[in-house]
C-alpha cells in the first residue's frame, strides 16, 4: 500500500528502505534486504511498516503501520497518500513471529549471557548428557538451550549478570542468568522465574541457614510457601491437593531452588547433604496459602506484608503429616486435638527446639470461623495447651532416655516458642484434616523462617 | 551440528590438592580437637585427648558456638595459627 509513496519520500529527505522477506520489495526505491533480521531485532521493530527518523546516527521519532498525518510529519511530504485511507494498522514484524522469536533473541541478545557452554554431540541425547553431568535431581530435566534461558529471563526485568545470592555450601555468587538456567531444567514458565529468584535470595540468608539445613543429619529441607494475588496469577493451586502432586507453578519453583542449591552451591546428597532419610519434599515442596475463603489473616500478613503483596515464606521442614478429627464440631475440641498432635513432633518429649507449619484444611478452618476464632486466638489457645509439665519431660520420664535435664523437673515447658506455630490455610474443600510440616532446629542457632517479597 | 547448553553449575574446578604428609609420630604435634557442640560429642573428644596426651602430643580443645552452622572465620584461624593437626569430632 504505501510502496508506490517511498519515491516521493525520497525526493525530500535520505530514505534507507529496509525490506524483511522479499528482496526485490518495494520495487520503488532500492532496498536493504534484512535477510537474517538482525536491523528488525536491534531496532525492536514489532509492526511494518514502521518508519524511524534518524539523525545524526540517533533515533528521534518512530510511527508503526500507516497513519497519514503521522507519515506526513515524519517525511515533511505535506500531500503524502493524499488518496489513501487516514489509517492502516499495519502487520506484525518477522522478528516477533513466535517462531523465530526465540531463536532471534538467543542469537542477538544471548551475547548477554555468559554461562559456560555445554557441547551435545548430534547423537547424544540432552536429557541423557544431563543426568550423566550430575545435574539432576534425579528426574529428567528440560535441557537449558539458549532460547530457552533467554525466555526465562523475559520473566524478570533484572539484569542477567546481576547476583541474587551467595550460595553455599561452596559459597558461589549467583546471578539471575543462573537461576534462569536452573528455572529452565525445573520445568519453569517465565513468569515463575521472580517466586524462584525470591526463594533463592531467601534460602541464601544467614537467617535461613540453607548450609545448615542442607548438612543436617535431620529429613528436612526448603518448604516455600506462596502468598498474594500473584500466586493465583501464575495458576499455583492451594486448594486440594495443594501440597501434592499435579501443579506446575507449585512443583517447578519448589524444584528450581532446590536444583540451585544442588548445581550451583555444590549441595548433593552424600557430599554437604548427610540426611539420614531425607523426605520426598526436597525434589520440590512448595505451595500456596489459600487466602480466598479463609476465615484467618495470611500467613504474610501475620509477618508484616500487605494483603497485596506477593510473598515467599521459607521454612526448612520435614514432609507432612495428617492431623485427623472428624468428629469435632466447636473450636474448642479441635485446639485440643491438634495441640495433642502438635506435642508429638521429633519426640513427645522435646521442647522448644523446633518450630512448626500448621496447614488447616477449609473444614477446620470453618470449625474455628463458627466459634469467632481467627488467626491469633487459634495460636493462643495452641500454646496454652501446649504448656508441659517438667516431670513428664525429663530424661528417663516415661521410660524414654531422650528429654530435658532432670533439673527442669519442677519447670512448666512450653512445646514451642511464641512465634514457633505458623499457621497456614490451603487444602480441598472436603475433608476434616490438617497437615503439620515439623521443623528443624530453630532460632539463631539453626534456622528462622524467613519472608521476602516476591518483584518482578 | 554440535549443539550446546548452558551450563547450570557454579563452574569452580577445585585444583587438585595434594593433602600434607602424614606424621611421622605424635611427639612435638599440637592437635586441636574441634567439639561441633553436638550432644556427647565432648564424650568422644575426652577419650581422644587422653590417647592423643599418651602418645605425646600437645592437645588444644575448640569448640564451634552451634553445630548448625560452619565455623567462624576467627575460631578456624586460631585453630591454624595454633595446630599442626586437628581431629573434628561429630557425634550423635
Amino acid at each position: 500500500m504505501v510502496a508506490p509513496l517511498l519515491p516521493a519520500v525520497a525526493a525530500t529527505t535520505s530514505l534507507t528502505v529496509i525490506t524483511q522477506d522479499d528482496p526485490t520489495f518495494p520495487g520503488t526505491v532500492s532496498a536493504r534486504h534484512d535477510d537474517d533480521l538482525s536491523l528488525s531485532w536491534h531496532h525492536d521493530i514489532d509492526t511494518v511498516p514502521t518508519v524511524m527518523v534518524v539523525r545524526d546516527g540517533i533515533e528521534v521519532d518512530r510511527t508503526v503501520g500507516w497513519s497519514r498525518d503521522e507519515w506526513r510529519r515524519l517525511t515533511g511530504v505535506t500531500d503524502l497518500g493524499a488518496d489513501l485511507p487516514v489509517m492502516r494498522p499495519g502487520c506484525g514484524s518477522m522478528s516477533v513471529d513466535p517462531d523465530l522469536a526465540d531463536r532471534l533473541a538467543a542469537t542477538f541478545g544471548g551475547r548477554a549471557l555468559r554461562s559456560r557452554h555445554i557441547e551435545v554431540a548430534e547423537a547424544e541425547d540432552e536429557i541423557e548428557a544431563l543426568f550423566d553431568l550430575g545435574y539432576t535431581d534425579g528426574l529428567p530435566v528440560v535441557p537449558p538451550t539458549p532460547e530457552r534461558v533467554m525466555r526465562m529471563l523475559t520473566g524478570t526485568t533484572r539484569d542477567p549478570q546481576e547476583v541474587v545470592a551467595i550460595v553455599p555450601p561452596d559459597l558461589v555468587e549467583v546471578t539471575v542468568e543462573k537461576v534462569a538456567v536452573n528455572a529452565v531444567m525445573a520445568g519453569c514458565l517465565p513468569e515463575y522465574l521472580p517466586w524462584v529468584l525470591a526463594a533463592v535470595e531467601a534460602a541464601c540468608t544467614d537467617e535461613f541457614n540453607i548450609h545448615g539445613v542442607l548438612a543436617t543429619t535431620m529429613p528436612v529441607g526448603p518448604v516455600v510457601i506462596c502468598n498474594g494475588p500473584g500466586t493465583r496469577a501464575i495458576g499455583m493451586n492451594g486448594a486440594g491437593n495443594a501440597l501434592g502432586q499435579g501443579n506446575r507453578a507449585n512443583l517447578t519453583i519448589g524444584r528450581a531452588l532446590q536444583l540451585v542449591v544442588r548445581n550451583v552451591g555444590g549441595g548433593r546428597p552424600g557430599e554437604v547433604d548427610r540426611a539420614t532419610h531425607g523426605n520426598p519434599g526436597k525434589v520440590s515442596f512448595c505451595f500456596p496459602e489459600l487466602e480466598h475463603g479463609s476465615p484467618f489473616t495470611s500467613l504474610a500478613v501475620s509477618r508484616g506484608f500487605a494483603p497485596t503483596d506477593d510473598t515467599i515464606t521459607l521454612f526448612a521442614g520435614e514432609g507432612p503429616r495428617c492431623v485427623v478429627d472428624q468428629k469435632a464440631r466447636s473450636a474448642d475440641d479441635l485446639a485440643t486435638t491438634f495441640a495433642a498432635c502438635l506435642r508429638t513432633l521429633h519426640n513427645p518429649k522435646l521442647v522448644l527446639a523446633f518450630d512448626a507449619v500448621l496447614v488447616i484444611g477449609p473444614e477446620h478452618a470453618r470449625v474455628f470461623a463458627d466459634d469467632g476464632w481467627d488467626r491469633e486466638r487459634v495460636l493462643a489457645e495452641l500454646h496454652a495447651r501446649l504448656q508441659l509439665p517438667g516431670t513428664e519431660l525429663v530424661h528417663g520420664a516415661g521410660g524414654i532416655a531422650e528429654g530435658v535435664p532432670a533439673h527442669l523437673a519442677d519447670a512448666t515447658l512450653p512445646k514451642f516458642r511464641p512465634d514457633g506455630i505458623l499457621l497456614v490455610h490451603a487444602g480441598g474443600g472436603a475433608g476434616l484434616f490438617s497437615t503439620i510440616i515439623g521443623g528443624w532446629a530453630n532460632g539463631s542457632t539453626g534456622s528462622q523462617p524467613v519472608t521476602r517479597k516476591v518483584t518482578t | 551440528m554440535t549443539r550446546f547448553l548452558l551450563d547450570p553449575t557454579g563452574e569452580r574446578h577445585a585444583p587438585h590438592r595434594e593433602p600434607l604428609p602424614r606424621a611421622a609420630s605424635l611427639h612435638g604435634q599440637v592437635v586441636g580437637l574441634l567439639d561441633i557442640s553436638k550432644p556427647r560429642g565432648d564424650i568422644f573428644l575426652n577419650r581422644l585427648e587422653e590417647l592423643l596426651v599418651e602418645g605425646g602430643a600437645e592437645v588444644r580443645r575448640f569448640r564451634k558456638p552451634t553445630f548448625t552452622k560452619p565455623a567462624p572465620v576467627d575460631l578456624r584461624h586460631e585453630i591454624a595459627t595454633q595446630c599442626t593437626l586437628v581431629i573434628e569430632a561429630l557425634a550423635d
